[in-house]
């Protein structure tokens, strides 16, 4: 199946468990990769699903496997489902035989137990404990580092306190609530998360947004990994004690944030893409007013920036920081950002490309160091190919757009005002606050590539129509243990640097 | 004199070096005086000890504040005699900088906590190896000048003779690391940041509260003094002119002091901790370079 299109249920046959194995296996030797593993009850046990995104194809392949509580693990020989099965794990207490650490990855009281910290002994080691209060404004994870002296042997994170249950609230879903906690998964991937849940009710129920939609949802989300971006930056730049471009790249941060309010009247783009397609316009004077805007912000950032990587105290600390290599990267099955620096080409616009990205996406950027230099410096390139990108496809409002005028903010139509007709008329084409219809007994996917990585929003519908289950796995779920591993045998000093340039989110993964 | 000077106007110096690293920054920046604010707020308010602290935790704060005041009686105002001036008297000096250390350290241990025993080893750690900088350099220094109190150092270091005077340019540089490290400045420490995990002199502070801040804080604003008015001493050429001539150019050049700290935290990023002790071996390294122009 393609990006955000459905396939009913029943076209998934379940795979005898070794040839499942097999077809896993295969698909990460071959060079394809593993979007997602998860599981639905099933009678006395469980079907096990998986996605693997092709690539060269640009397909996505659903597969199955009915399994019973006990079975042997996957782990051994696909390393980078590690985190699925501890996952799996905690949330049914399936039993994966030969897993090589199984433990829970969000702390719960519940079945799983309580998380018991691998530890180190001996005379010269001490334990470190960080979290889950930090001093800064972040959000709350613990960090359990084994050291010898500033030499960390080994760091265990441990999150889950950001667990809201989104994923238990969207099933029985689409309702009104759904589309919020779809915007609200990660707080600073709202355009990204909401784009992908928006891709999978669209295949779910066989409707597809206008182009003028698509357009809008491609210049948000390029403006989201522009904030995002740049905030990084100058946050990467704050951890060193580089003072210039942590206050310039927080300034210019803002203006970026301002031109999404431009957008749709929220800083982080909430309220903008609904499933069947976005809920603001961008008429001319607006689209002229962002473009201006746009090229101011590109000389400030560019200004800010190029200070940064030109000034080599900041090139001295960076490089060789929290060394993440692509074999590894590749291992632990890290996506997005993360695997980018170390030289794998992973990016959803190219591999699966869905909505505008069909037609027009930029080019894919790769630096292979992958320590904290590559990870700062591919937000540079990333930034200066979403400048380039939007200035291109902000240049004329897309062919069927001669929409009617309508005054900034737009109206907003009532949430409950009843299906709008398919009628091609103006606004009401690109403007969605309808609940479509479902296709009953269908599985749904969505992918979208946010600033931080690949989301991936799965689903399917039980005979009403309705969500049956619904799994979400930000890219944060993928690269926790990406963060861990760069800290391994480096400096304990290190870690806020290497976290800040993962820059995981620790609600998308806790969900 | 200098006592006076120190006790005044330590916490504007540090004020002075924020506000010209908001410039640099494109900000306004906080208030020049926000230290003083910053110390009486802290003294209004009370004091929450650890339960896992002791009486070495109380009384640590005052001792260190009490070595630092003590060793500003020691410290001359450059060309003029000190309170307390005997030969060898720098040593005693710089005895009081570790002293003042000692009991910060002691504190830090003190409340069992992971982070300041970190910081604690780092800070051991980082001024042991600034020590001999700081000693080899006051060494060589009386060594030329045959001057064996701070006083006589002070009063016309640019007197060691025109061969020689190179020596003097090496131990100004070795000073000025050994300032910038001391004092948790960029690009060792970073006095601004938040990550527990990066901090030196910092973490080691992060259980005390209230008045026991104030006495820390104001401390180490006496500290920064002290050794940004011995670099200045060696460092700066005039002398002669009337006391009140002397003490202008002596603030003047403090001024132009907070000015270069100021324009180093701007332009560089810090070092990794493990760098940090290399800097300081060049110190050291530099102050050895300057004993054996000055012997040979």
């Amino acid at each position: 199946m393609r990006n955000g299109e459905r396939i009913p249920l029943r076209e998934i046959p379940p795979l005898d468990f070794s040839r499942f194995k097999a077809t896993l296996k295969d698909a990460v030797a071959t060079g394809n990769r593993i979007a997602g593993l998860w599981a639905v009850p099933s009678g006395s046990g469980y079907t096990l699903y998986s996605a693997i995104l092709h690539p060269s194809r640009q397909t996505i392949e659903v597969v199955c496997s009915m399994v019973e509580k006990v079975y042997p693990a996957l782990t051994p020989e696909v390393p980078c489902l590690h985190w699925f099965e501890r996952d799996l794990w905690e949330r049914y207490g399936t039993i994966p035989q030969g897993h090589p650490w199984l433990k829970p990855i969000r702390f719960y009281q519940g079945e799983a137990g309580k998380v018991d910290f691998f530890r180190v002994e001996g005379e010269e080691i001490h334990e470190v404990a960080v979290g889950p209060v930090h001093a800064g404004v972040i959000e709350p994870g613990h960090f359990r580092f084994q050291c010898n002296g500033e030499r960390v042997f080994h760091l265990e994170i441990s999150l889950g306190y950001q667990h809201r249950g989104v994923e238990r609230a969207l099933t029985g879903g689409p309702n009104g609530r759904s589309v919020h906690y779809a915007e609200t998964l990660a707080g600073d991937t709202t355009i990204g998360h909401a784009t992908a849940y928006a891709l999978l009710v669209e295949g779910l129920s066989g409707s597809k947004p206008s182009f003028y939609a698509e357009w809008i949802r491609a210049i948000a989300l390029e403006l989201e990994r522009l904030a995002n971006h740049i905030g990084d930056i100058g946050a990467l730049s704050g951890d060193i004690g580089f003072l210039p471009t942590q206050s310039y790249c927080g300034r210019i941060r803002g203006d970026v944030l301002n031109l999404t309010a431009l957008l749709c009247g929220n800083r982080f783009g909430r309220n903008l893409i609904r499933p069947g397609g976005v809920r603001y316009i961008l008429e001319k004077e607006r689209l002229d007013n962002l473009r201006s805007r746009l090229q101011v912000i590109e000389e400030d950032t560019i200004s800010a920036i190029e200070l940064f990587f030109d000034t080599p105290s900041v090139r001295a600390r960076l490089e060789g920081t929290g060394v993440v290599t692509a074999h590894v990267a590749k291992e632990l099955g890290l996506v997005g950002l993360a695997a980018r620096a170390t030289g794998l080409s992973i990016d959803a616009r190219q591999d699966i490309p869905w909505g505008y990205y069909r037609t027009q996406r930029p080019p894919v950027s790769v630096h292979g160091t992958g320590d904290c230099y590559a990870r700062a410096y591919l937000r540079w390139l990333e930034i200066q190919e979403s400048f380039r990108f939007l200035h291109q496809i902000t240049q004329t409002i897309p062919e069927e757009m001669a929409v009617e005028k309508k005054p900034y903010p737009p109206t907003v139509p009532e949430p409950d005002s009843g299906p709008l007709s398919g009628s091609h008329s103006g606004l009401k084409d690109h403007v969605s606050t309808v609940e479509l219809t479902l296709t009953p007994q269908s599985l749904g996917i969505g992918i979208t590539e946010g600033w931080r990585g690949e989301i991936v929003h799965v689903a399917a519908t039980d005979e009403n129509g309705k969500f049956a289950w619904y799994r979400v796995f930000d890219p944060s779920f993928h690269n926790w243990f990406g963060l861990a591993y760069a800290m391994r045998g480096g400096e304990i000093s290190d870690f806020p640097l290497c976290n800040k340039s993962f820059n995981l989110s620790y609600c998308g993964h806790d969900l | 004199m200098s006592l006076i000077l120190a006790l005044l106007l330590s916490p504007l110096f540090l004020g002075m070096i924020v506000k010209i690293k908001a410039f640099f920054a494109g900000r306004k920046g906080q208030p020049l005086l926000q230290f003083y604010y910053d110390l009486v707020k802290l003294l209004q308010k009370g004091v929450v000890y650890s339960s896992s602290t002791t009486v070495v935790f109380r009384l640590s704060p005052w001792i260190a504040l009490a070595a630092a005041v003590t060793a500003l009686c020691i410290l001359p105002l450059p060309g003029y005699s000190s309170w307390i001036s005997f030969p060898g008297d720098f040593f005693v000096l710089f005895a009081l900088l570790a002293v003042l250390r000692f009991s910060l350290v002691c504190a830090a241990l003190d409340t069992g906590s992971s982070f300041e025993g970190m910081g604690a080893s780092r800070e051991v750690l980082f001024s042991f190896l600034a020590e001999p900088a700081l000693l080899l350099s006051f060494l060589v220094l009386s060594f030329g000048l045959e001057g064996y109190s701070l006083h006589e150092i002070l009063s016309n270091p640019f007197s060691i003779g025109g061969g020689k005077l190179v020596a003097l340019y090496f131990i100004s540089v070795s000073l000025f690391i050994v300032l910038l490290a001391e004092n948790s400045r960029i690009p060792f420490d970073d006095p601004n940041t938040h990550l527990e995990l990066t901090m030196i002199h910092e973490v080691m502070v992060l259980d005390h509260s209230g008045p026991d801040l104030a006495g820390i804080l104001y401390t180490s604003a006496l500290k920064l003094w002290i050794l940004g008015s011995l670099w200045v001493g060696i460092s700066s050429p005039w002398r002669g002119g009337s006391f009140y001539l002397d003490v202008l150019v002596f603030l003047g050049s403090m001024i132009f002091l907070a000015v270069i700290i100021g324009i180093i935290e701007s332009i560089l990023a810090r070092v990794r901790l493990i760098r940090v002790s290399h800097a300081l071996s060049l110190a050291t390294v530099l102050a050895g370079v300057a004993l054996l122009w000055i012997i040979g």
